[in-house]
């Protein structure tokens, strides 16, 4: 999942992979970082993912090489997106989002599906548990459904990586394939952070 | 009020089954351009790894199955490659053999080219989970589940991947039906060291007791294994040996009820 | 025209035309399964049984915290993994039969009965009640343990296991069991075992509970261990009162309310 506040953005996965009803591996991690500015996260069939990534990273390579400078996060969300839909009829079995600072110093939220569609969001989840953690969001930072409509939401770092861990931890309870340890990004305009929480492994 | 006849459709099927032609299908068949590993044919089971305080610890049998028949008793599943690493095969053992001559054909090419830069077991592992991920693109996989596992400048390595291309790094590895049934013993032993590495004769002792479970409960199983062990000293598979099975309990065992 | 006698599974074929058959595509509703881990183990004086609590729809937990040690009579309990449905109502009914059976007898049921009648009660319906069952109690030929599968077939072994963590568990009563244990001793590998499955099976998952059964005397220990306690939550998520908007609101009084005299009542 991830989710954009107003200078900064997070990222965030779990790191369970696995295969039917059976744990392959409790720390297999599915969000990676690509620049100062832009982190991924990846589900789906895991190969994919990882390819996937390797393929992006070798894009922005050579994208710097090229141009003598590191790909913005817009275009990087223009790039995968393309990327995913070149690949239209055989695609790629991965539900990506990206989180990152904006031209602007903003921060930013991208969602697509398998084949490319992408959109810019506040937040949103992917993956086995997004059906869970979604509606979640969407009433904890969307503030849907609400009677007072004027009210905004100033949503500090601190609170959001509350929301994302008390997140993650509610979906382990409820998501078989969620658990044993969560990888939260932070995206500033300073760089890039990553905090390590475990999760129940049962 | 009239309702469809949920039969009428059954009917039409048995009809159509007695009439499609065989000899239509049959032909269509014989001028398909291109086979593909559709199934594994004869085939290896499990393959179990840890890693402890010198280095990486890898057991396999020696049974290449053909279907059911125990056809191949005395098969080596562990492929040392270069003095750092070795691969353990389960699946396909055709496609393993295949993956052998991929390996020889690498470590010619390294060794011609003289660089004095061994491939580390990384690199051997990003190779093999290149090609294997490939050919599941092609809709033409290599139908394995392999464990990579090294010891090189201090570091060991660990590492599983199988026909998809997917691939984990881990502390203890088992595929097949090991992944059931030896993986939670393998994990128990290891977090109950809270990090502490296993001596030699532990891991030897923790794989052996996994590979009897296994011979007990796995149906393609052999008893009769190898134990290969990749440290500083470099990779050494052992010539194949049994263990102690305890099967006094069958003797009480009368019926199945009443 | 159906068959007088024997078997009849009609409605097994309705089921599929309704759900495969062309232009239909009716999906029968999914029941809750347990995705499970269960054992049980003969010890020196008696029975132990194990659960997991784990009930799953798909890839949800449904229950957190579900009994899967299942009464049967005083003397005798059961585990029951698969079809959730299928392995309470089975269950109940053995059980129900069984104390008509005492009742009848005006003796204490024997354990190979139970498992006659749910093997008979299974093999009948060739599957279609989808129970796995771990049938274990002492009466007075003994303590028994059996494993009863969907299809009727039963088996009769010193430490058994079933459901999806059946592997994971099995594997560490092949790796530990020994005859004759002692109650703790045994209790201690049986829930070990369930904790194979807890934590590598998906499928099972939360606590352990635990069931002895000895010579007259049965202990059910309902949470035995704990390993899944949920840490405190960050934030608190309450609702303000007035969040949630009122889109319409009508009172109507549906009684009167009259004063009535005491005395009229009275009369």
């Amino acid at each position: 999942m991830a989710l954009a506040g107003e200078d900064f953005c997070i990222v965030a996965a779990d790191t369970r992979q696995s295969d039917g009803y059976h744990i392959n591996c409790r720390y297999a991690p599915k969000a990676h970082q690509l620049s100062d500015k832009t982190v991924i996260g990846t589900s789906g069939f895991y190969a994919d993912g990882l390819n996937f990534v390797k393929k992006i990273k070798q894009r922005m390579e050579w994208y710097f090489h090229q141009h003598d400078k590191t790909m913005s996060t817009t275009a990087i969300a223009q790039l995968i997106s393309i990327m995913l839909y070149q690949k239209r009829f055989f695609p790629y079995y991965v539900f990506c989002v990206i989180g990152g600072i904006d031209e602007n110093g903003k921060g930013c939220v991208y969602s697509y599906d398998s084949v490319g569609n992408a959109e810019r969001v506040q937040y949103q989840a992917a993956g086995s548990g997004n059906e869970l953690l979604q509606p979640f969001l969407d009433s904890q930072i969307g503030l849907k459904n609400r009677s007072n409509e004027n009210e905004t939401l100033n949503l500090t770092e601190e609170m959001a990586i509350k929301i994302v861990k008390d997140a993650f931890s509610s979906v382990t309870e409820r998501d078989i394939h969620t658990g044993d340890c969560v990888e939260i990004y932070i995206i500033r305009k300073d760089g890039v952070e990553c905090q390590k929480y475990p999760l129940k492994r049962d | 009020m009239n309702y469809p006849n949920p039969f009428a459709d059954a009917i039409d099927y048995q009809r159509m089954e007695q009439h499609y032609d065989q000899e239509a299908l049959d032909s269509l068949n014989a001028i398909s351009p291109m086979t593909r590993t559709q199934q594994p044919i004869v085939t290896g089971t499990s393959v179990l790894a840890v890693k402890y305080k010198d280095g990486i610890m890898m057991t396999t049998d020696c049974l290449a199955s053909y279907g059911s028949l125990a056809r191949f008793r005395n098969v080596e599943r562990m492929l040392k490659v270069g003095d750092s690493t070795i691969i353990g095969a389960s699946g396909d053992i055709s496609d393993f053999q295949y993956i052998t001559y991929l390996m020889d054909k690498l470590m010619t090419k390294e060794y011609n080219a003289n660089n004095g830069q061994p491939l580390a077991p990384e690199n051997i592992y990003e190779y093999l989970s290149q090609v294997m991920y490939q050919r599941r693109n092609k809709f033409d996989p290599l139908w394995n589940a392999l464990v990579v596992g090294g010891f090189q400048d201090g570091k060991s390595f660990l590492g599983y991947v199988n026909l998809r291309g997917t691939t984990y790094q881990s502390e203890t590895i088992a595929t097949g039906y090991g992944a059931y049934i030896a993986q939670p013993l393998l994990r128990n032993a290891v977090e109950k060291r809270n990090g502490e590495p296993l001596t030699e004769e532990e891991a030897k002792k923790l794989l052996d007791d996994c590979m009897r479970v296994l011979f007990y409960r796995d149906a393609r199983s052999l008893n009769k294994l190898q134990r290969a062990t990749v440290t500083a000293a470099g990779v050494n598979i052992s010539e194949p040996y049994s263990l102690e099975t305890e099967w006094a309990f069958a003797e009480n065992i009368r019926g199945y009820g009443a | 025209m159906a068959a007088k006698t024997g078997f009849n599974f009609d409605n097994y074929q309705r089921n599929l035309f309704m759900e495969y058959g062309k232009g239909n595509n009716m999906k029968l509703p999914k029941a809750t399964k347990t995705g499970t881990t269960i054992v049980g183990l003969m010890f020196k004086d008696g029975i132990v049984l194990g659960a997991d609590t784990r009930a799953t729809e798909g890839p949800i937990v449904a229950d957190k915290n579900c009994e899967k040690i299942h009464y049967i009579a005083p003397n005798m309990y059961c585990c029951g993994a698969g079809t959730a449905a299928d392995t309470e109502m089975t269950t109940a009914l053995i059980s129900s039969n069984i104390e008509l059976h005492c009742l009848n007898t005006g003796r204490e049921a024997r354990v190979v009965t139970a498992m006659t009648m749910l093997k008979q009660l299974l093999f009948k319906y060739q599957g279609h009640i989808g129970a796995a069952l771990i049938l274990g109690g002492v009466d007075c030929t003994g303590p028994h343990l059996y494993t009863i599968y969907p299809h009727g077939s039963t088996d009769k072994l010193p430490y058994v296991t079933m459901g999806s963590g059946s592997l994971a568990a099995m594997a560490v009563f092949e790796a530990k069991y020994k005859k004759d244990l002692e109650r703790q001793e045994a209790i201690d590998l049986v829930a070990e075992a369930i904790q194979a499955g807890i934590f590598n099976d998906m499928g099972s998952g939360s606590n352990v509970d635990v069931c002895v059964l000895t010579k007259g005397k049965v202990d059910y220990l309902r949470n035995y261990i704990k390993p899944n306690v949920r840490k405190e939550k960050e934030q608190v998520y309450k609702f303000n009162i007035g969040v949630t908007p009122v889109i319409k609101e009508s009172i109507r009084n549906l009684v009167d309310v009259v004063d009535v005299n005491e005395m009229e009542i009275d009369q």
